[in-house]
């Protein structure tokens, strides 16, 4: 069953979860995720042939109503949480040359 | 000052009500009680002293004026630090959030405040309530108040702690996994998580959404079925909300099981359970059976099956709820960067804990191509027979009986170095969220180094009544209310971090890394 993380992967999962790992904690991230994969294999004992998945236990439905402002005008506050801001805006490093 | 702390949070409201305490009187003794003991608990992230006093004395207006006369009115509550309160500090109890103020405040929040509590502050929690152990927040650990060289349980650790502690008279938690009732279990508390879309998820900040609800955590039952009546509600802005009719839970205490069918899966009593837990459960079973309920053990099937499909549907999860803590809207921002992607992986990386990112990279390799099918489709399959197994069960039952957790609280520093063994710790909590069922924790006993054993009792969905039934019985026939606050042996001397800032916090976060 052991599951075998390769260096490929969990630098592909890196890049999934936009986690920047030292060499360290991928060794350990290797480890667990090796562990813990060995140990969610356990499902592969259940015949699940034929069942649906189920991602909610009560049905779900889209919740619909009319578009009507209800709230005010929270730029300050929104904006009071930023990083870093400029004027009204969120500012990120420069993404296009 | 130790009498006003005593009392339940029904018997303090009534005493207010009756212009016998006043609001702020009440507020100041848990505030003057959270001086105290914080030192040597630290169940909270923040209290905003000045704040308490400006509701105590809005609501004391209320109730003066007559507006005012529901059963928590006046009560000082604490709220889980992943709830949002708008302009409060709001943390995650995690170096990421540890400067957000939110915009504004979760519904289930805004109940709690209709109903006419006065918060006191927020409580500490394991890191995006991801643990069992409240260790794993970014500002150190909370202590259980029963023994200070123990953990006090998780996610909910703050929350449970300073309700045992006396720090607060009932606080909302969250329950992803059991992170309202293994640490009632561990603090000797009442704590409930309801049914999948009672309470609103407006304003808790996500961690498995499918899963999440949160709950009331209380010093004795009574004050349990007052503060679900007080917080449920159906909310247009939480897309799974349900609309329920039968929310008048304070009408389920009734001392009487006569009639009602309980079930004890054997699997919840078999290996890996702590001999004096298993005694004590089987002792309260025997309780309510002496009051007329007919007990039995049975079959549940597909328990050990719960624990890994649980962490793959939660990890999958919360890797994309975490997704949106990249360092521009809000919340912390890594130094020295390089471009936009690099800011958010410094970001991301320096911001979350290990147990946090551990998750989140589980969980985006079962959310990968190549891998959803085999993990996360699997697991969702494996959901869908859990639900089928707990359905047949209740065409017998009404409830069924069984630990909340396999041990009482193990030490600091037990748990954390071996996850995969914290997380077996799950097993009789977990399967109650993949279900969507509701269940209840009731202190029923402690073992020989007096730590606090915890009864679940899990009910079909929408049956939180039989729960809160059956817990008031057992309650009214053992006498235990709610054991008088925890004794806290090693109260150390000198101030605590009241009213401290963002940067006292994070400094103080920073000496347990």
């Amino acid at each position: 069953m052991a599951n075998k993380i390769s260096d490929e992967t969990i630098e592909y999962v890196g890049i999934l979860a936009k986690l920047e790992l030292s060499d360290e904690e991928k060794e350990a991230a290797k480890a667990d995720m090796e562990k813990m994969l060995d140990y969610i294999d356990t499902l592969n004992e259940l015949d699940t042939s034929g069942v649906e998945p189920m991602s909610h236990v009560f049905p779900v439905h889209n919740v619909f109503r009319e578009d009507v402002v209800t709230n005010s005008d929270g730029r300050e506050d929104t904006l009071a949480n930023a990083p870093q801001r400029k004027e009204d805006s969120f500012e990120v490093p420069r993404t296009i040359g | 000052m130790m009498e006003i702390l005593e009392l339940t949070a029904l018997e303090l409201s009534e005493k207010i009500k009756a212009g016998r305490i006043t609001v702020r009187e009440a507020a100041e003794a848990a505030l003057r009680r959270a001086k105290d003991v914080e030192p040597a608990i630290n169940s909270y992230v923040t209290i905003d002293e000045e704040s308490v006093y400006r509701q105590a004395e809005a609501v004391q207006k209320r109730i003066d004026s007559g507006e005012l006369t529901g059963p928590l009115a006046g009560v000082p509550v604490a709220i889980k630090d992943n709830m949002c309160i708008k302009g409060e500090l709001t943390t995650c109890s995690s170096r990421m959030l540890s400067n957000f103020k939110p915009t504004y405040t979760a519904q289930a929040v805004e109940n709690m405040k209709k109903a006419g509590v006065v918060i006191i502050g927020k409580t500490n929690m394991d890191e995006f309530a991801m643990g069992s152990t409240t260790e794993t927040s970014y500002y150190g650990p909370t202590k259980n108040p029963h023994n200070t060289a123990h953990v006090p349980g998780g996610s909910s650790g703050g929350s449970c702690a300073a309700v045992a502690a006396g720090e607060c008279f009932g606080a909302l938690g969250s329950d992803t996994g059991g992170s309202i009732r293994q640490p009632s279990s561990f603090c000797g508390v009442v704590g409930l998580k309801p049914t999948y879309g009672t309470v609103s998820r407006y304003g808790l900040i996500a961690y498995g959404s499918s899963l999440d609800q949160i709950g009331p955590i209380t010093k004795d039952v009574s004050d349990c079925a007052a503060f679900l009546e007080a917080v449920s509600s159906y909310d247009l802005k939480d897309s799974t909300s349900v609309q329920r009719d039968d929310c008048d839970f304070m009408a389920a205490l009734v001392n009487d099981v006569k009639g009602l069918k309980i079930g004890i899966p054997k699997d919840y009593m078999g290996e890996g359970l702590d001999p004096e837990v298993r005694t004590a459960v089987y002792e309260a079973a025997k309780v309510l059976e002496e009051k007329g309920a007919a007990v039995e053990t049975f079959d549940l099937g597909l328990v050990k099956y719960a624990i890994p499909a649980y962490y793959t549907i939660a990890a999958a999860e919360a890797s994309s709820n975490l997704e949106r803590f990249d360092g521009v809207k809000y919340g912390f921002r890594a130094d020295g960067y390089e471009g936009l992607h690099n800011m958010y992986k410094k970001t991301r990386s320096e911001g979350f804990g290990a147990e946090v990112k551990r998750r989140i990279m589980l969980g985006s390799f079962v959310l990968s191509s190549g891998y959803y099918d085999a993990y996360y489709l699997k697991a969702l399959r494996t959901k869908a027979l859990i639900k089928q197994e707990f359905d047949r069960a209740f065409e017998t039952y009404d409830i069924i009986l069984g630990p909340a957790a396999p041990t009482t609280a193990p030490k600091l520093g037990d748990s954390l170095s071996d996850p995969l063994k914290m997380y077996l710790g799950d097993i009789y909590t977990i399967s109650v969220n993949l279900a969507g069922l509701p269940g209840i924790s009731i202190p029923v006993g402690k073992d020989s180094n007096g730590l606090p054993i915890g009864m679940q009792l899990i009910g079909n969905a929408f049956e939180e009544k039989k729960l809160l039934r059956a817990a008031y019985t057992y309650e009214c026939a053992t006498g235990k209310r709610h054991e008088k606050m925890a004794v806290i042996k090693d109260i150390i001397p000198g101030e605590k971090r009241i009213g401290q800032n963002a940067e006292g916090a994070s400094a103080s976060g920073k000496e347990v890394r």
